[in-house]
């Protein structure tokens, strides 16, 4: 679909990424990020013609809990509002949708969770189908340690490229102020490690996190009178690969190639790009299906190997990019988030200067 | 004091049943009888377990066919710690298993107790559960099929 209007980052904001944001609930969590989001650009929720969040029930144990969380934007009086039980990446597309369409000039958008409470990989297996995958409860580590062996058995893969992408990831982290996990022993280092569920090593799986980020977009003159350099959504396109695991070739993920060419990724130069692996052994498959060069500079923020608050992971990845556009790092750049297990659904936006 | 407190439980669920529908139902029913049922494709290639619609094109599908018992280990992982829920004591691996007569892999355990017990292409066999109610659960897990393991 070709967008009808200009809609641009104006603003990102993330809370400190950590293992578990104790003492506070998932509103207090993020309540910060979301005013920083606001004050960054002299903005009220007045300003805001749409607020829409990303989060998870699973999560919080609780249901409609999102409703709570709208005590962190003030909803009084009434605001336009809507949520998805997704990453918070979805919740941006649907608030792109609302700006296209005329409904609005601006909307805020925030993605968060508290993983800390439950266990997240098991959590995560209600995500699967209920009838031949969700009975076995099959944790999300072994079931990417699945997609793993796969690609190490086709040899689209080596245990060393894998470690590798740990420790790039990790060490580039040491710039993000924000994220988990700083810094990483050597790759070969990194091999010695028993495995934690073969042939996945402790460094091949991102971390359990608590964290959440926030993001204002708006359209042509609003988005202007916000920032000096706005990054510009270019392009934007979700897809899916069946959730039958077993009919899929596990060593690629096609709806990220078909994201990829809808958002116009190949259009020009790509120089930053961030992609949501949370195993080492994604980040190889995203970046082949977008088909981006060894030129390209890969998660400059840490990834997601170092900061992983479920449900702000992926749209996390689209503020990393605006971040650089909008310093003037970067002139183009993509990001990708997923949603589901094994690369399952994937989002892939490209954002441009000007 | 405390002894005069109400108590109450409270069971976060989210409470609701389904129905299985005309394919994944049989599939269900044949595993009760001690049969795999899959389901033939847009293209002829069977798919099990079975789907109603065409994972690539998205036809609505109806032909059932029965595959085998035993199959092949397309991939596997290994499952060390035990997880509230999980099928069977760990450790284990959790596998894509490829049934005789089938293109596409099922998920499931394979009771082996390490990592050496494994390989993909390994031969496995269905473990059948002891009372069998017409559930995923009525393969209790696979077993390694002999000589290849």
């Amino acid at each position: 679909m070709a967008p009808q209007r200009n809609v641009a980052v104006v603003s990102v904001a993330q809370t400190p990424h950590r293992r578990a944001a104790a003492g506070l609930s998932e509103t207090e969590m993020i309540e910060p990020a979301i005013r920083q989001a606001l004050d960054q650009v002299g903005a009220t929720i007045d300003d805001i013609g749409f607020v829409c969040s990303g989060s998870s029930d699973y999560l919080a144990g609780q249901a409609f809990s999102f409703v709570m969380t709208l005590d962190a934007v003030g909803a009084w009086p009434p605001i336009s509002e809507s949520h998805v039980e997704m990453d918070g990446a979805w919740a941006l597309y649907e608030a792109w949708l609302k700006i296209q369409s005329g409904h609005c000039d601006t909307a805020l958008v925030f993605g968060y969770s508290k993983a800390s409470p439950g266990d997240l990989p098991r959590v995560l297996t209600r995500q699967l189908d209920p009838y031949y995958y969700g009975p076995l409860w099959p944790d999300s580590v072994a079931l990417a340690g699945l997609q793993a062996r796969a690609m190490l058995d086709a040899g689209a893969i080596t245990e060393a490229e894998m470690a590798q992408i740990a420790e790039r990831n990790r060490n580039a982290a040491k710039d993000n102020p924000n994220a988990q996990l700083q810094g990483s022993p050597s790759a070969d280092e990194l091999l010695t490690a028993p495995y934690v569920a073969d042939p996945l090593r402790r460094h091949d799986c991102a971390p359990i996190t608590d964290g959440g980020v926030a993001m204002i977009i708006a359209a042509d003159d609003a988005a202007r009178k916000f920032s000096s350099r706005p990054a510009w959504i270019r392009g934007i396109d979700h897809r899916v690969d069946s959730h039958n695991l077993g009919a899929r070739d596990l060593t690629r993920a096609p709806s990220i190639a078909i994201a990829a060419q809808h958002a116009g990724v190949a259009d020009g130069k790509v120089d930053v790009a961030e992609l949501h692996a949370p195993f080492t052994h994604q980040e190889k498959i995203v970046r082949t299906e977008l088909g981006l060069g060894d030129d390209v500079l890969v998660n400059p923020s840490g990834g997601t190997l170092s900061a992983n608050p479920v449900m702000g992971a992926g749209l996390i990845r689209i503020a990393e990019v605006a971040n650089r556009i909008s310093a003037g790092e970067a002139d183009r750049g993509v990001a990708h988030a997923t949603s589901g297990q094994l690369l399952q659904q994937n989002l892939v936006c490209v954002l441009e200067g000007e | 004091m405390t002894d005069d407190l109400l108590h109450a439980p409270l069971t976060i669920e989210f409470g609701f049943n389904r129905t299985t529908g005309p394919v994944v139902g049989a599939f269900y029913t044949g595993l009760r009888e001690g049969k795999v049922l899959g389901i033939k494709g847009a293209d002829g290639r069977v798919v099990c377990p079975p789907v109603e619609y065409d994972p690539t094109t998205g036809a609505p599908l109806t032909e059932m066919v029965e595959v085998g018992t035993e199959g092949t280990v397309t991939t596997w992982s290994w499952v060390p710690t035990d997880r509230e829920g999980q099928v069977l004591p760990a450790p284990y691996a959790l596998a894509l298993v490829q049934l005789d007569g089938a293109d596409t892999a099922m998920l499931h355990v394979v009771d082996v107790s390490s990592t050496d017990q494994i390989s993909t292409g390994d031969r496995v066999k269905i473990r059948w559960a002891d009372e069998r109610q017409g559930l995923l659960t009525d393969i209790a897990c696979f077993e390694p099929a002999g000589g290849a393991a």
